[in-house]
């Protein structure tokens, strides 16, 4: 789960380091007392979780409380890069000496996390990184020790950081672990002009399997806006929605990956992506197929099931008990295969729903879901 | 011969005496696992009969190393003392822990993984399906009765595609099945198992498969270029995935432009892999190698 900047900056403060004064609002009247209670002067900031956000015309410097007014206006409810605006941060100005970029994250193959250092932040980090990649430093972790002082000091020194980043890089090292991050980022981390180390931007992804023991998370995890979205996230269930208009239900990640895959090779779009997960029980079927069905935008239904654990004959009873609860109107597509397949497949035929048709392959269901949705 | 898990494997179940445990002991003891043991310190001492077959129950992994020559441990405990777990069986020496536990945080797998490969112990997973050498041993919750031992090997970041692929190749059967999982840090990658797969003199030809998220496929297409002689087939998931949208798997994340599996696509097919548009089309190609023919391969 990404984080928005401002509660980023807030988990930075929990653990000492640095950041500018800042409020968040929604209303520019409120930004403006924001702006006054500041000191006149303010940034004001997009709120939204994608980079460039600054290039996009999300940043704002106003010189006072009446500009800050009239620059959150501008800002609010606008789209940078796909994401609406829903609140931006003010925050004081700072006379900015030096920028420098800091961030831990996660080296997937080597299993471990990775400082990523460099004497150039800002801004332009990506171009630095592409053109220059020695100026940027990485620096691997050992996980029994993490970062201390000592470790700290190396990272400085590889990417030429000055000695007063040191304290910074042990505190961020503790925001990764103490709050199951999978990526902190300060950019930029600044030397301001009265020589204080300061963390004016940053970044920061929760583990989502850490929640169990992260009790703090309560207002961090913004339920999804879209509707479908939350109501399967309550159920549980494993729903991303997509912009097609052949809907899928499986079991497995994987095979729900490759399921889109191939409904988008027979020339249709999936519209969403949705595993019952492993052991799905009828009732987990049944509420992942209404969830799908109640999409408008979806035109067909493609159930791809290959049973491991999960028995075929509980998964056709859900698609029963869901077509009893909600008496659907679009046609649905079922491939059961592997545990009680032939179960399963005796459940449907025995209710002879006319909207249901079984397939025996994967690709054949498939290519018969989108036909169903193209020519619907 | 098989890698990793064979008819010699002596394995531990450390949470048995759970319902996931119980339910996939028994599972594992009729696809004829030699499973020797379970852990729990509550339960120590005690016997739990699973369909007829007494199995005891040890107080620690060490103990149940010492009584029984166990050499593979499964872990179905919950994620939040899955660490302690793996720590455990690692620091008793057991030489494969196989993680099936979902939902583990990610310091936590550093953590142990880590300390495991200091311990000279092999994880595979966490979140994974486990293993299965058909005829042998069975280690996790792959299906047993859907594939018959035989000349392929398979690794895969997918428990249902395994399934999927086992089933398209029933009649040509199975050398081993490694699920390595679908978390962002896993135990063994897929390079592990192609050098094992390499060296195993029961399997002839190798299936990949692999989803988006990190850059384990790229980095497997660039060993088989350099140390792979076998031939290999692949089969990536995830054209149609959104960029930053978790894909039920945490590890299956499309992160600006890396992590495609279009870019895994084309660098497995640079270094020779033949990748199958679908997992129907990915067996069929294994059968064109080995000759035979699939049995999905009529298309409806």
């Amino acid at each position: 789960m990404d984080l928005y900047e401002h509660q980023a900056r807030e988990l930075f403060a929990k653990h000492g380091i640095l950041v500018p004064r800042a409020e968040v609002t929604a209303s520019p009247e409120r930004a403006r007392e924001i702006a006054r209670a500041l000191g006149g002067r303010a940034v004001v900031k997009a709120q939204v979780k994608t980079g460039g956000r600054g290039k996009a015309g999300g940043v704002r410097l106003a010189a006072d409380p009446a500009a800050a007014g009239e620059a959150a206006r501008r800002i609010l409810g606008s789209d940078i890069k796909g994401h609406r605006v829903d609140t931006v941060m003010l925050a004081e100005p700072v006379d900015i000496e030096r920028e420098f970029y800091v961030s831990y994250v996660l080296d997937r193959a080597a299993g471990r996390f990775l400082a990523v250092a460099c004497a150039e932040g800002g801004t332009e980090i990506e171009e630095v990184a592409a053109e220059r990649p020695e100026a940027v430093a990485r620096v691997p972790v050992d996980p029994a020790t993490g970062v201390t002082t000592a470790t700290a000091v190396r990272i400085a020194d590889a990417a030429g950081l000055p000695p007063q980043t040191v304290d910074t890089l042990v505190r961020l090292w503790r925001v990764l672990v103490r709050e199951d991050a999978l990526l902190v980022e300060v950019n930029p981390l600044v030397r301001t002009a009265d020589g204080r180390t300061m963390a004016l931007d940053g970044k920061v992804t929760l583990d989502d399997n850490a929640l169990f023991r992260q009790t703090g998370w309560g207002d961090e995890r913004a339920a999804s806006a879209d509707p479908l979205e939350a109501r399967a996230a309550a159920k549980g269930l494993h729903y991303v929605r997509l912009d097609g208009e052949v809907g899928v239900v499986g079991n497995g990640a994987g095979l729900v990956m490759s399921t889109l895959d191939v409904v988008a090779g027979c020339g249709a779009r999936p519209a969403n992506f949705l595993d019952i997960g492993g052991g799905a029980s009828a009732r987990v079927m049944a509420d992942g197929l209404s969830i799908v069905l109640s999409d408008p935008a979806v035109k067909s239904v493609l159930v791809n099931v290959f049973g491991g654990i999960t028995a075929c004959d509980a998964v056709a009873d859900g698609i029963v008990w869901a077509l009893e609860e909600i008496r659907p109107t679009k046609p649905i597509v079922v491939r059961l295969d592997g545990n009680n397949a032939a179960r399963g497949r005796a459940v449907l035929d025995a209710h002879a729903h006319p909207l249901v048709e079984q397939a025996t392959t994967m690709d054949g269901a498939a290519r018969r879901a989108a036909r169903l949705a193209t020519a619907a | 011969m098989a890698i990793y898990l064979t008819e010699e494997s002596r394995v531990l179940v450390q949470g048995m005496t759970g319902a996931e445990g119980m339910r996939h002991t028994r599972r594992m003891l009729a696809a004829g696992t030699d499973v020797v043991g379970g852990v729990n310190p509550r339960k120590a001492g005690r016997t739990v009969t699973l369909d007829e077959r007494a199995v005891p129950v040890f107080g620690s992994v060490r103990e149940g190393i010492e009584r029984t020559g166990a050499d593979v441990t499964v872990v179905f405990v919950p994620p939040a003392f899955a660490k302690a777990a793996v720590l455990e069986a690692a620091d008793a020496g057991i030489g494969l822990a196989v993680v099936i536990t979902e939902g583990i945080p990610v310091h936590d797998t550093v953590a142990f993984t880590a300390y495991a490969r200091s311990r000279g112990t092999r994880i595979i997973g966490p979140n994974c399906p486990g293993l299965i050498s058909p005829g042998r041993s069975n280690a996790g919750i792959i299906p047993p009765d859907i594939t018959r031992p035989g000349p392929v090997g398979l690794v895969s970041k997918s428990g249902t595609l395994t399934y999927q692929l086992m089933h398209e190749l029933r009649d040509t059967g199975f050398s081993t099945c490694v699920g390595i999982g679908g978390d962002p840090v896993a135990g063994t990658s897929h390079i592990d198992c192609l050098a094992a797969f390499q060296d195993d003199p029961d399997t002839e030809l190798i299936v990949l498969i692999g989803e988006i998220g990190g850059d384990a496929e790229e980095r497997a297409a660039a060993y088989i270029r350099d140390h792979v002689t076998k031939p290999v087939v692949a089969y990536v998931a995830g054209f149609t995935a959104p960029e930053g949208r978790t894909m039920g798997h945490a590890g299956a994340i499309v992160s600006g432009s890396s992590g495609t599996a279009r870019a895994k696509k084309q660098a497995l097919e640079a270094a020779g892999v033949r990748v199958g548009a679908t997992p129907t089309r990915a067996a069929r190609h294994v059968l064109a190698v080995l000759g035979g023919t699939a049995h999905d391969g009529a298309l409806a």
